[in-house]
């Protein structure tokens, strides 16, 4: 569960930038007014509950070298497209794999973020994907401009 | 390109996906590769300000805090793009707004809310605009994966 106040508080103080210090868990709980013991309880049920998806660093994609961004979009048939989505899950250079509902004007059921450093590496990471899922070239749709990248602010939204 | 360090990529391939919890997170990934807390501490700051790290701590699930997530596609009169971005930037709820190539649908963005009516509304503010010639509402069903993670060699 996350609806008390003091979840709320520790949600706000979480989403607020890491601090990089020896004890950053001490500091965050000081914030809240919890200990650092319970703090660490909290973050470690939550992630047991996937309620915090992620701990860890999210890098900026074109800075580390991943110049290459582009939507991929597949039209696979729909007895099939839980299990694809599984398959393209396990490909590291795929992210946010989704299945999504399609319409008459656009028939794509399955949705993937392929990450490449250019062009022959994101050809060469597709032709291996087609090879192994048994997939047809996907509609490509790249990246043109990034106007807005965030975090979600969860304790903004009550 | 800017280069990162053999040091550098080394702790961000671990710093990515498991970040410890535990009181001395920091010491716990200098002692994996054999180099003192306050090098990992310094190279992150320095990570950071370098523009190498978007963010570093916990990210949580929206549907595990209630919310609902979709993926919207605009086709904008290319010649008001820049105007429709920037008020789709306004809305809190949408965290990520793209212009895409490939097709007639030349904005992307993902919208995050807690009802229907939510979404609804804020939706309607935007494909009102006359800029916005046709849009698409592309409801997520399954989802197999979020989280990326690079490998850096």
């Amino acid at each position: 569960m996350t609806n008390t106040e003091l979840d709320q508080r520790i949600i706000a103080v979480l989403e607020a930038d890491f601090p990089l210090v020896p004890n950053p868990y001490a500091q965050m709980a000081e914030k809240i007014g919890i200990s650092e013991a319970v703090l660490l309880s909290k973050l470690t049920a939550w992630s047991k509950q996937g309620i915090i998806r992620k701990l860890g660093a999210v890098l900026t994609h074109r800075q580390v070298g991943y110049q290459y961004n582009a939507l991929c979009l597949w039209e696979v048939p729909t007895a099939r497209e839980n299990a694809i989505a599984t398959q393209l899950a396990q490909f590291s250079c795929l992210s946010h794999c989704y299945t999504r509902q399609p319409f008459p004007q656009w028939p794509y059921n399955l949705y993937a973020m392929l990450h490449a450093h250019d062009q022959i590496e994101a050809h060469h990471f597709l032709t291996e994907i087609a090879k192994q899922c048994l997939l047809p070239p996907p509609l490509q749709l790249c990246t043109v401009k990034e106007w807005k990248k965030t975090s979600m602010r969860y304790a903004l939204h009550k | 390109m800017p280069t990162l360090t053999p040091l550098e990529k080394k702790i961000l391939n671990l710093l990515q996906t498991n970040l410890p919890l535990l009181p001395r997170p920091f010491q716990n990934i200098g002692e994996k590769i054999g180099i003192s807390e306050e090098i990992v501490i310094q190279t992150l700051q320095s990570l950071k300000e370098r523009g190498y790290i978007r963010r570093i701590g916990a990210f949580f699930s929206s549907e595990k805090l209630g919310y609902h997530g979709t993926l919207i596609a605009l086709e904008v009169d290319p010649k008001e793009l820049p105007r429709v971005a920037n008020f789709v930037n306004g809305f809190p709820n949408i965290t990520h707004n793209y212009e895409r190539s490939g097709s007639a649908y030349n904005l992307w963005f993902t919208l995050l809310t807690k009802s229907q009516a939510e979404e609804e509304h804020i939706l309607q503010q935007i494909i009102s605009d006359s800029a916005v010639k046709a849009h698409l509402n592309l409801k997520s069903e399954y989802k197999s994966k979020v989280n990326v993670n690079f490998h850096l060699k």
